[in-house]
């Protein structure tokens, strides 16, 4: 922050420059060690990754640094890939529709709460983050599995049997993984939202549904997009939940890149998919950020 | 009992919210075609009132009609008015005319009749040219006119403005008075204007409503109200006003502690203890010694000279109380220093004796 010079006393620019300069040194040093900390943890990897993806794999796995080539790349478009790149993709789709469809009610009804209420149900949401998330997936697996409560429940009522190791169970968990993250961007935009436009409407003829289609979700939108992509963003590398409760049919992209590293030892092809993904997602939130800052 | 020219008829209308009364037991008419001012501090309970017309809220008590209807339980949608909010409560995500147009679509008007309608709202609030801003793009004073077309365009029965010029600046505030108040005249609606600010009141309303802690006080035109106030709290809440206490020695005379009598305009018998109201420009000074002819003579000493630039504030003690006087900054009107001697006199009519 630059002060203000007192009127009585001109700075000449040169001094404000200087002071300018000692300001931004000033923010440099304090952001030090963040800087140190995603350097060498975060961006040096992540070159790495992307070099490994034009590098050859040698007869040990690890990757040939000496023989560049587009093989790893060219092989994103194989039919392998490709299915388990729609499969990921839909169902993290997928997975972002039902925890919206689940998370907005919830949302709505937290936000309309009295703030002591409110404060307790948003506790309830977080609760679950007191856990780790794997016991939380295999507690999944015990419901889900043939002996499991679920299981019993859907099969006295004659509509599901055992869910374990299919897409199903990768869904269900994946919701129940991700849905605090729909819930607490809408329920901050629903929070944030002016009640008073909601009696407008309702004033000028909207009845409750109306009101709500027309002022309160539109509004809301801001909180639906966050929330998505919050999501989706996960829902398409996740590794954990797919291979606890989806089994060795039903492979996802997380998989698919541990697969390549740990048992086929394929290290560029691996790397070439990971960046690829990445890359996807990159252009998603650059295109989100874009279409927000036309809406605001 | 509903006067069939009653626009909105309350009867023994009561709101309350938990243990708290914010409207209590209010009866009231509104005539059709009214500019009708619901005046009172903030938390009387006048925004209440108005919500429960508008059907925001429901009362605890009593009961609400539209020209003659029954309004019970009936949602907002459903009711033949139309609100003008506080802070406008624009839609921020639909444009102007997308604004204006709302109540028409929800109403499912035919397309070509809405887009002249909301053109022609739009004109009328003067706004031509801007159907296709957002609300932020707008000035708030455009903003204000936005809620107000966008409330007109649907030719309500009944306009109900909760403090519509509120957050707007002074000057353009006072433009707006007379501007609302000639919108009104010209569309012929039942205008329900509920403010805090007296001099909004007074200057636009055919009639007022005085409201203080849920209650409706007073209700009137704004000279009546203004000359001859109910009780002490409208006396003091709208204009500036002195107090001396006294009993009534006989009809239309006060005597005060001091055993000097005053006429006034009273309303209670004999011997019964009231509080007279005297406006400070009601009261005219005169030099100690000068003959004076008027009834009402009250001795006292300036204690302190205020000026206000078209005028001069006298704080006058007379004995039994300390008064506001106000003399015109014009020429031929004498002036008087701090400690000298002066003489108030007041028209009988000047003064109303209030019994709390």
């Amino acid at each position: 922050m630059r002060r203000a010079a007192a009127p009585d006393a001109p700075v000449t620019a040169e001094l404000e420059h200087a002071a300018e300069r000692a300001a931004r040194w000033r923010g440099f040093r304090l952001a030090l060690p963040s800087f140190a900390y995603l350097i060498v943890l975060f961006a040096i990897p992540l070159i790495l990754v992307g070099v490994y993806s034009f590098a050859s794999r040698s007869r040990t796995g690890a990757p040939e640094l000496s023989d560049w080539n587009l093989d790893s790349v060219s092989k994103l478009v194989d039919s392998t890939v490709l299915a388990i790149a729609w499969r990921s993709t839909w169902l993290a789709l997928l997975t972002t529709v039902v925890c919206l469809l689940v998370a907005y009610p919830f949302a709505y009804y937290i936000a309309t709460r009295s703030p002591r209420i409110r404060n307790l149900l948003l506790v309830f949401v977080m609760i679950p983050f007191w856990s780790n998330f794997l016991v939380r997936t295999y507690a999944w697996k015990v419901l889900l599995g043939a002996d499991g409560l679920f299981t019993k429940v859907g099969e006295a009522l004659g509509i599901w049997g055992q869910l374990l190791f299919t897409l199903p169970a990768v869904l269900i968990g994946l919701v129940y993984g991700f849905l605090p993250f729909m819930v607490l961007p809408l329920y901050a935009a629903i929070e944030r939202l002016d009640w008073s436009l909601v009696e407008a409407a309702r004033d000028l003829y909207a009845s409750g549904w109306k009101a709500f289609r027309k002022v309160t979700l539109p509004l809301s939108r801001p909180g639906i997009i966050a929330g998505s992509i919050l999501v989706f963003i996960p829902a398409l590398g996740a590794y954990v939940t797919p291979d606890i409760l989806g089994g060795a049919k039903t492979v996802l992209l997380g998989n698919h890149i541990v697969n390549q590293f740990l048992a086929a030892r394929n290290w560029p092809l691996g790397s070439a998919v990971s960046m690829a993904i990445m890359i996807v997602m990159l252009f998603a939130t650059v295109l989100y950020f874009r279409t927000q800052a036309r809406t605001l | 009992m509903v006067d069939r020219r009653a626009a909105v008829a309350l009867t023994a209308v009561t709101k309350r919210f938990g243990e708290v009364v914010a409207v209590d037991s209010v009866d009231l008419e509104i005539r059709d075609g009214e500019f009708f001012s619901l005046l009172g501090p903030s938390g009387c309970g006048k925004t209440t009132t108005l919500r429960m017309i508008a059907g925001l809220e429901v009362p605890t008590e009593g009961s609400v009609s539209i020209f003659g209807e029954e309004m019970g339980l009936l949602p907002p949608n459903r009711r033949p008015v139309n609100t003008v909010f506080q802070n406008y409560a624009l839609f921020p995500h639909m444009s102007v005319a997308e604004n204006v147009a709302f109540g028409l679509k929800m109403k499912r008007v035919a397309a070509g009749e809405i887009g002249e309608r909301v053109a022609g709202a739009i004109d009328l609030v003067q706004l031509t040219g801007m159907d296709d801003r957002r609300p932020s793009q707008l000035s708030g004073g455009q903003q204000q006119r936005v809620a107000l077309a966008r409330a007109l365009v649907n030719r309500p029965k009944v306009l109900l403005l909760d403090e519509p010029l509120g957050a707007l600046d002074l000057k353009l505030r006072q433009a707006m008075q007379l501007e609302l108040k000639d919108l009104q005249e010209r569309v012929g609606i039942t205008f329900i204007y509920v403010t805090h600010d007296q001099e909004e009141a007074l200057t636009m309303s055919d009639r007022i409503g005085v409201m203080n802690e849920g209650r409706l006080l007073q209700i009137g035109g704004p000279e009546h109200i203004y000359e001859q106030p109910a009780n002490r709290f409208v006396a003091e809440f709208i204009g500036e006003t002195n107090f001396i206490d006294g009993v009534v020695s006989a009809e239309g005379e006060v005597a005060l502690a001091d055993g000097s009598v005053v006429r006034a305009h009273t309303r209670s018998g004999v011997g019964s203890k009231v509080t007279l109201t005297l406006r400070p420009e009601k009261i005219h000074l005169h030099p100690d010694g000068a003959p004076i002819e008027e009834p009402n003579r009250l001795r006292g000493v300036v204690k302190r000279r205020m000026y206000y630039g078209d005028s001069l504030y006298y704080e006058i003690d007379l004995g039994v109380a300390v008064i506001d006087a106000r003399q015109e900054n014009a020429p031929g009107v004498q002036r008087f220093e701090a400690g000298e001697r002066v003489i108030a006199t007041f028209d009988p009519g000047a003064s109303e004796a209030l019994t709390e």
